[in-house]
């Protein structure tokens, strides 16, 4: 078994099809593109499966290709390292993006930048495969930064546009800021441990028990906020709404199943830090509660359908966090796997009705399409009912883990489980406005005539609709007992006997009253205006319009940094201090040259008599020392004597 | 080797040699036809000649009379380069004066 030669493989083969479609692509004809591109995600996720066969036997694989960093007492290793948890995590991210790239092959077909596209797609992969089996938080940081660059290629991939341009750049600076978060965290991590090897970190906390709070707080803080950023969670959500001007794929791949979950598993990667911070953990509990319900509300009254989908990313990227803040990673992870298949599918399923519609994405002119659509309908409805977490979808289970875990920490887990319980609800009602707006009643864009996807996107979306279906049924205990070594074990006592059992009843239920909210309101009376808008306005106009945040963070943030950058920066030290330097030194030179020019007469004459004027002075100096010395005279005065 | 060279010391080689060198660097500086600037020219690479070959008579190294092979040379091929060019600005200004052709400048 070579295992240092097996993990090198799984970031590397992406890479080589990124290079190979980045240099070649364009002279390339299209189906090998496709086979390059098809072939790197396949066979790292085979490499993985071979991993994941060879795990039983080694439980840690910690490899070392070659030290990265060495200065004094600091060595920072190239390190991979393969645990249950990564393990999990890379299926994932190959298995998931070896279907989407599938996918794109049917979806992309038509567009232009078709190379191009899949070399993005093949650098992400590698980016991300990096970010997880990264053993230290530097190189985890490497390709934390180089999944956010594949995120802005992608988002702005339709360069022309400008909104896509824009949404790029604003998920690019959002997640800077959280990004800044995670710098800080390591250097502190640096400062305090000396080393920013994951286990080494773990063992150090773990030999002092007692070591609470402090400054592993920071640090849980610090990359929190990093957490954040990137995870679209509360206050740094709002690049991933804007983030869906991204071909559609790429919004289930990246804005939805692997890179926007990194957050999580970087929590759930140094949960030993957070273990020890309870603050932090309560932080990120809160974090995640008002994020999910935050979310959750908004995502009730989008017309977009992308969009709704992608608050209700945010809303279920929040359980995870929430998941996390009550120190169930196992749970937490799960739902990550989970959501991975589900939402990948909404978004592949949503891809597939934007594709039939011809670039349509506004639900108010959908409709009808369950019998145009078949397919993609049948497997939607598999994936709603997931989300919704119905028994027994894949989801039922991961989110039910979730709040049974949130319930059992005291009275403030039980609020945490109530604010959950509220958005599960909000989640079943906003599922199922999309999929009877989409798919129920009459067509109400009857110019358009939409037709059903190729087989090359079906496949994906059935195969994924199956995994939405079954992907739970492995059962959260089997789950976190295969997790425990990466994530220690899963809290899980409980005084009451059939507790587990009457709060899975309680979220069924609700998820069910969800339902029958939207079938009330969006089958049975489709009107021109939104139920809530006739029954509030007032609310229905904050929701409609986000609660305002991006104009708030507009008017506080962005507005002032631009006036900043216009006035001071750029008038004064760019055009005073900068542009006034410039000026002087042109000037300066510009003075000289026009005395020095009359020097250049064009007189051959004059050019001779310079010439020979400096041999003589040339002369003279050679010469003045020996004649002078004859004459007895004491050179040293002048520096030129003996 | 004839006697009667040695009988003259090296400085009056020298002193000639650095009077043609003047007059050559006089008239290359006062004489306005292009022509007599030319001829000083080559008045100042043979003094320079006649020092190079002083020398090498008097360390009897060899290396200065070769030297002056290679000056002589340079000068045939700069005559030929230079007169070809002087006919040319003729034909094309119908003067030789100096002062004249001063188009180098800005």
């Amino acid at each position: 078994m070579n295992a240092p030669i097996n993990l090198l493989l799984i970031p590397l083969l992406p890479l080589a099809g990124f290079l190979l479609n980045g240099i070649l692509g364009g002279r390339l004809p299209k189906w090998l593109v496709t086979t390059i591109a098809l072939l790197a995600p396949l066979a790292s996720f085979g490499v993985v499966l071979s991993a994941a066969a060879n795990l039983q036997s080694l439980p840690l694989v910690e490899t070392c290709p070659f030290p990265w960093i060495s200065v004094g007492a600091l060595h920072i290793d190239f390190s991979f390292v393969l645990d249950q948890l990564s393990l999990v995590m890379l299926l994932v991210v190959t298995g998931v993006g070896f279907l989407i790239h599938v996918y794109s092959v049917g979806y992309m077909a038509h567009e232009e930048g078709y190379s191009r596209y899949f070399c993005y797609l093949n650098l992400f992969l590698f980016f991300m495969t990096v970010l997880v089996l990264a053993g230290n938080a530097l190189l985890m940081f490497v390709g934390w930064e180089g999944v956010g660059l594949a995120s802005y290629l992608l988002i702005g991939f339709y360069f022309k546009k400008d909104s896509a341009v824009n949404a790029g750049k604003k998920a690019f600076i959002v997640n800077r800021i959280g990004d800044l978060g995670f710098l800080i965290g390591i250097f502190f991590l640096l400062a305090n441990f000396g080393t920013l090897t994951f286990s080494e970190i773990a063992a150090k906390i773990s030999a002092n028990p007692a070591w609470q709070g402090g400054v592993l707080t920071t640090i849980a803080l610090c990359l929190l906020l990093g957490a954040t950023g990137k995870s679209a969670q509360l206050p740094l959500y709002i690049w991933l709404p804007d983030a869906m001007e991204g071909p559609t794929p790429v919004s289930a791949l990246i804005h939805a199943a692997t890179m926007v979950t990194a957050g999580v598993y970087m929590i759930a990667r140094t949960h030993v830090l957070f273990d020890h911070a309870p603050f932090a953990l309560g932080v990120v509990a809160i974090v995640g509660a008002a994020t999910a319900l935050f979310a959750a509300t908004i995502g009730l009254v989008q017309t977009d359908i992308k969009r709704v989908l992608a608050y209700s990313t945010i809303s279920q990227l929040g359980y995870m966090f929430l998941g996390c803040g009550v120190a169930a990673y196992s749970a937490s992870i799960f739902h990550l796997v989970t959501h991975a298949f589900f939402k990948a599918l909404l978004f592949l399923a949503a891809g597939s009705v934007i594709h039939g519609m011809g670039g349509e994405q506004d639900l108010r002119k959908m409709g009808g399409l369950r019998r145009k659509l078949p397919v993609t309908f049948w497997t939607m409805t598999a994936a709603v009912f997931a989300i919704a977490g119905f028994f027994p979808f894949a989801g039922f289970f991961s989110k039910d883990a979730i709040l049974y875990a949130a319930f059992l920490q005291g009275p403030g887990g039980r609020a945490l489980w109530f604010v959950g319980l509220v958005t599960a609800l909000l989640t079943s009602i906003y599922m199922f406005r999309l999929w009877y707006l989409a798919f129920f009643g009459e067509s109400r864009s009857p110019e358009i005539h939409p037709h059903e996807s190729p087989w090359s996107m079906l496949g994906p979306l059935v195969i994924l609709a199956l995994l939405s279906i079954g992907g739970g049924w492995i059962g959260i205990e089997r789950f976190a007992a295969f997790l425990a070594p990466s994530t220690g074990p899963r809290i899980a006592e409980s005084t009451a006997p059939h507790l587990e059992l009457y709060l899975s009843i309680a979220a069924v239920a609700v998820a069910l009253v969800g339902w029958l909210i939207a079938d009330q309101f969006y089958r049975r009376k489709l009107t021109e205006q939104e139920p809530l808008a006739l029954a509030s306005p007032g609310a229905y106009k904050l929701l409609v319009n986000k609660y305002y945040v991006d104009e708030i963070y507009g008017a506080a943030i962005v507005t002032p940094v631009m006036a900043f950058s216009r006035y001071v920066l750029g008038w004064v030290v760019d055009v005073g201090i900068l542009g006034g330097l410039a000026w002087l030194l042109g000037g300066a030179a510009m003075f000289s040259g026009t005395l020095l020019q009359r020097w250049q007469s064009g007189n051959l004459r004059s050019y001779a008599a310079w010439l020979a004027a400096g041999a003589a002075v040339v002369l003279l100096f050679l010469t003045a020392p020996t004649l002078l010395g004859a004459a007895g005279v004491n050179l040293h005065f002048f520096g030129m004597g003996r | 080797m004839n006697p009667l060279l040695n009988e003259v010391p090296i400085a009056w080689y020298l002193l000639l040699s650095a009077t043609l060198f003047c007059l050559g660097v006089i008239g290359f500086l006062i004489k306005r036809n292009l022509i007599t600037v030319f001829m000083s020219i080559e008045l100042m690479l043979n003094a320079v000649n006649l020092s190079f070959v002083t020398f090498a008579h008097e360390w009897h190294a060899v290396k200065g009379q070769i030297f002056v092979f290679f000056v002589m040379m340079v000068a045939a091929a700069e005559a030929a380069v230079g007169l070809a060019i002087i006919i040319a600005i003729f034909r094309a200004r119908a003067t030789l004066a100096v002062d004249r052709i001063d188009l180098m400048k800005l």
